[in-house]
């Protein structure tokens, strides 16, 4: 099996490993950005992913807008759905997603396995929350581009929509990791997709609140997913800036779900 | 030999309690440098837990443990770049990518082996595409091993590594360690494969009930003791065989037709034995002399009774 150095025409054999110890870590943010560049080529070749984070939202999206299967009310229907089905887009994946992947990973040894490689806990963390945000963009671009397709007119203070959206996404993922973080995996997965369907119904993303009785109603507005959408709504339909009660639920929420994810996750 | 106190790993009066239950019960051991040392026990000995509080992932009860003369739970972010772990089953999303997982990890070290390369040496260039959940329990295996040493580490932690491998894959698995050693990484590895303990440690220590029960390297745990093995019809009458022996030998036949002789080997011993036999027209077998084997000395020492 051996042959002379550069010998012509030898077949090629398996190149030589040097195993001699070299070790060393690159860079935190280098591993960071490693992590999250796997997380996201995983997470969209995952079909199930995409249904629930682009597919569900802009079927949505369109069948509500141009039909008239639902009374929503006064004004222009797609102006009312855009802000809902935005909210929406946030809880699938901040709340839903991240719940289910990262129970999953919990249980068969994922998270253990990267403890033992260089990229510490808390880049884990930062990668899977600019993951996280990285799918949440896309998933705006896409909505908005198909809402102003069926004529939505948005208004309102960007910034202010931002500031919602990145409460809703703290409130949404600290939630989503406190259950991956307790529960089975297949729990999780049972609770995530149930709280998904039981807030898609009752936090007015595409029912509107006010078909609720008075009291049904105040108690559904302190729901995260409500107040998301209620604040999107709030700025994006009706020109608000800064909406003071939904931003205090979200943050009040977003507060709750990362101070009880910290304290209870557990990593195996 | 490597002073004490300045091996790879130094786990000294470790104890680790679940509950009630005792799993790690005063061990102690040290595992040199740029050597293989092989932890061995039955199930439920201890094995695991011992190498997982190494790993950094379990805390000690009482004890202390010393990884490349660092704690491996305070001195955790420089332990991990030098420090490669293959756990005993899984670790590995299930709809990721072989390559793709092993090029990840690669990422985070400075100087890495070539994931492709790593992958073609344990023969798994053709599933480097392949999701993890489809692969086969051995394929899984040695994917979790290049990822082990993929960041070039000085030391490695192997679970079980090589535990439901076909020969060739065993094989290529035990080469590569071969090589780790020589190249100077020092390997500590769980295994019940005696023959893969036999052929790739330089030091064995045997574990039992959360303790060390023996330890040192195989030819002085096998020792210096022979014994004679042959086949013969059925029933032949040892006490009378016996009777011509030294005392302290000791005879069975198990099973039948079957004979071990334990004894002090020499070659009176044997001329005794033949000439016993051919005085009473037995025609032996296999007649042979050998070593107690690892496995040996492994039974003897925790004994035959099943574990869970």
């Amino acid at each position: 099996m051996t042959t002379a150095p550069g010998a012509p025409g030898a077949a090629p054999a398996a190149a030589p490993l040097d195993l001699a110890p070299a070790p060393g870590a690159v860079p935190l943010p280098r591993m960071i950005l490693a992590q999250t560049a796997y997380e996201l080529r995983t997470l969209l070749r995952n079909g199930e992913q995409l249904l629930l984070t682009l597919v569900i939202p802009v079927v949505l999206l369109t069948l509500f807008s141009t039909t008239s299967l639902l009374d929503l009310g006064s004004g222009r229907r797609v102006d009312f759905l855009a802000p809902g089905v935005l909210a929406l887009a946030v809880m699938s994946t901040a709340f839903t997603g991240q719940a289910i992947g990262t129970g999953f990973e919990r249980r068969y040894g994922v998270l253990k396995r990267l403890g033992a490689t260089p990229l510490p806990r808390v880049g884990l963390i930062a990668a899977k929350t600019l993951t996280v945000v990285a799918v949440e963009v896309l998933q705006a671009a896409v909505i908005s581009a198909v809402a102003l397709a069926l004529g939505w007119h948005p208004h309102g203070d960007p910034l202010s929509v931002l500031v919602l959206l990145l409460l809703g996404t703290a409130a949404f993922s600290g939630f989503g990791l406190l259950m991956a973080g307790t529960l089975r995996a297949e729990a999780t997965l049972a609770a995530a997709n149930l709280v998904y369907i039981l807030l898609l119904a009752v936090g007015g993303v595409v029912f509107p609140l006010d078909k609720f009785p008075g009291g049904v109603r105040s108690a559904l507005e302190l729901l995260p997913i409500s107040a998301l959408a209620d604040g999107l709504r709030d700025v994006l339909r009706d020109g608000a800036a800064f909406p003071g009660g939904p931003l205090l639920v979200l943050a009040v929420w977003a507060v709750a779900g990362l101070a009880l994810a910290a304290r209870f996750f557990r990593w195996e | 030999m490597t002073p004490p106190g300045n091996g790879a790993v130094e786990v000294n009066s470790l104890v680790k309690r679940y509950g009630t239950a005792t799993a790690v019960n005063g061990l102690t051991l040290s595992a040199a440098r740029g050597a293989v040392t092989a932890l061995l026990g039955p199930n439920g000995a201890g094995k695991t837990t011992t190498i997982e509080i190494c790993e950094g992932f379990r805390r000690a009860d009482a004890g202390t443990v010393r990884v490349l003369g660092l704690d491996p739970v305070a001195d955790a972010r420089a332990l991990k770049p030098r420090v490669g772990v293959m756990p005993q089953s899984g670790g590995v999303p299930g709809t990721a990518r072989a390559g793709e997982f092993l090029r990840l990890v690669a990422s985070f070290h400075s100087s890495p082996l070539d994931p492709d390369a790593l992958l073609a040496r344990l023969g798994l260039t053709e599933h480097a595409r392949t999701p993890f959940r489809r692969m086969s329990g051995g394929q899984q295996q040695r994917l979790s091993l290049a990822v082990a040493v993929v960041g070039r580490p000085e030391l490695v932690f192997l679970d079980e590594p090589t535990t439901g491998l076909d020969p060739q894959a065993r094989h290529a698995t035990w080469e590569l360690i071969e090589e780790l050693r020589a190249a100077g990484v020092s390997v500590v590895l769980t295994t019940h494969n005696m023959e893969e303990a036999e052929r790739l440690a330089d030091r064995v220590v045997i574990v039992d009930h959360g303790a060390v029960v023996a330890d040192g390297a195989p030819a002085e745990l096998t020792g210096a003791e022979r014994q004679l093995r042959f086949r013969a019809r059925p029933g032949l009458g040892l006490e009378e065989l016996l009777s011509a022996l030294p005392a302290g030998s000791a005879a069975k036949e198990s099973p039948a037709g079957h004979y071990l002789i334990e004894a002090d080997v020499r070659p009176e011993l044997l001329a005794t034995v033949t000439a016993w036999c051919a005085s009473h027209g037995v025609m032996t077998e296999d007649l042979r002399i050998e070593r107690r084997t690892l496995e040996d000395v492994f039974l003897e020492l925790t004994g035959r009774e099943l574990r869970s």
